[in-house]
């Protein structure tokens, strides 16, 4: 979770990998949400709701954040 | 980097041109799905409906040709073209009458029969109603089929901006954080970080949801590939035959269909002579029980003289696909709070279609103010401007 913390916005140059590490979490598990209800009811659904909700609350995170 | 930079540049090309193309008709989609994830809930709203009436479970079902005569004897002298079991609504059934068996099935209207008394309930006319005007909005803009495959067409080129997108995203992030917004900036550049983050955040839901819309756009030259291949393969030996002056009860082909295909229950009946079916057969249209397989049917036809079965088989790959794109594209799959989820990745996809217009729609004149001066000093070197 390193790199959810608040270091400053403008950082050293990154490499693709370091660009696209949190992209492709995200990526990923919201593959496995938009699967997940398919597959079955109950605690499938709660998966899929929980996957698909995190790009939701990061972005909301990322944007309401109080400046450091 | 320098090797970089020429592909990079067509990356640029590609993303602003295919969105710029798609972008107006996105936005609409957008607009109008929004309410279709609730349409359920605002027809409920919005529209008086007689309530089917709510029994204990086990309670015996209402013969089904008891149901069919009472729907039509609100509809003398018209026809039957499909009976739909309603996973929304297990108490009712619908019935699809159009004004005669050979009539485009689009017109046709749905009366709703009360399943276990099989009393009529209703039959109200839809296509005023504001969810109807949203889904032909969204589904073909009023057009028909070219209306449907041009907007399949912009779903297309939504796609290929959001894995564009997903290229040009990696020089824009060189310097920064993931997840950066430089609040305290000018709105372009704030606008961009809001851009460069949902649209990263939302990539495979907007690539799916994209894609399984494109895939709907395409359902009735599925439907029709399947008429003329797999359909006609199985009724081949009743080619030419008009339909039967007396049918069999509809009640006793779906009896044989249960019991021929175990395991599985009736999703809908097709008529004789109706699209989905040969003059001779009833095609009942089985479905399972999981969220899976209760999309993926399996038409048993039934002799609608004879009431015999003849044929039974899963349906071709490419209609699976189709019915299986439906709820990835709907958000109807899992329960309320999945369509609240996919509400508001609804509103964040509008916020990275209009955020997008405004950095291209800035992004013009600086561009030819920038080329200019290139132009008179070219010896510095290309900027990309992100």
């Amino acid at each position: 979770m390193t790199t959810l913390q608040p270091p400053p916005a403008r950082a050293r140059r990154q490499t693709l990998a370091q660009i696209f590490t949190w992209p492709l979490v995200v990526g990923v598990l919201s593959t496995v949400g938009l699967i997940a209800a398919l597959v079955g009811d109950g605690i499938w659904d709660g998966v899929s709701w929980l996957t698909l909700l995190l790009p939701i609350l990061l972005y909301g995170l990322f944007l309401l954040r109080p400046r450091r | 980097m320098i090797s970089g930079i020429r592909p990079l540049r067509r990356w640029y090309w590609v993303h602003k041109w295919s969105s710029i193309v798609c972008t107006v008709f996105m936005l609409m989609l957008c607009i109008t799905g929004l309410p279709l994830i609730f349409h359920h809930e605002i027809d409920h709203l919005l529209h008086e409906e007689v309530d089917a009436s709510v029994v204990p479970p086990g309670t015996p079902k209402a013969d089904l040709d008891v149901a069919v005569k009472n729907a039509l004897d609100k509809f003398p002298g018209q026809a039957p073209h499909f009976l739909i079991w309603d996973r929304d609504e297990p108490n009712a059934l619908l019935i699809s009458i159009g004004t005669s068996i050979t009539s485009n099935p689009v017109n046709n209207r749905f009366a709703r029969v009360d399943a276990h008394t099989g009393a009529f309930l209703d039959s109200p006319d839809v296509t005023g109603r504001f969810t109807y005007i949203m889904l032909k909005l969204h589904t073909d803009m009023f057009a028909g089929l070219p209306g449907k495959l041009f907007l399949g067409l912009m779903g297309i080129l939504f796609c290929v901006a959001v894995i564009s997108g997903i290229v040009v995203y990696a020089p824009s992030m060189r310097k920064l954080r993931f997840g950066a917004y430089r609040k305290d900036r000018p709105r372009i550049v704030r606008w961009l970080d809001v851009h460069n983050l949902a649209g990263i955040l939302l990539v495979m839901w907007t690539l799916v949801v994209g894609f399984t819309g494109v895939i709907n756009t395409w359902a009735d030259l599925v439907l029709k590939a399947w008429q003329y291949g797999q359909l006609a393969e199985m009724t081949a030996q009743y080619q030419g035959r008009e339909i039967p002056t007396r049918l069999t009860p509809v009640q006793q082909a779906v009896d044989v269909a249960v019991k021929a295909v175990p395991g599985m229950i009736p999703s809908f009946v097709a008529y004789p002579g109706s699209i989905f079916s040969s003059k001779s057969h009833y095609a009942v249209f089985m479905r399972g029980d999981t969220p899976v397989t209760s999309r993926l049917l399996k038409p048993a036809l039934i002799d609608a003289e004879t009431g015999q079965l003849t044929d039974s088989r899963d349906m071709p790959w490419y209609v699976s696909a189709l019915f299986l794109s439906q709820p990835l594209h709907f958000g109807d799959y899992g329960g309320m709070p999945l369509k609240i989820i996919w509400a508001i990745l609804d509103v964040i996809t509008i916020v990275i279609l209009w955020t997008g217009l405004y950095l291209w729609l800035r992004r013009r004149k600086p561009a030819r103010v920038a080329r200019a001066e290139a132009a008179r000093r070219p010896v510095e070197g290309q900027v990309l401007t992100s």
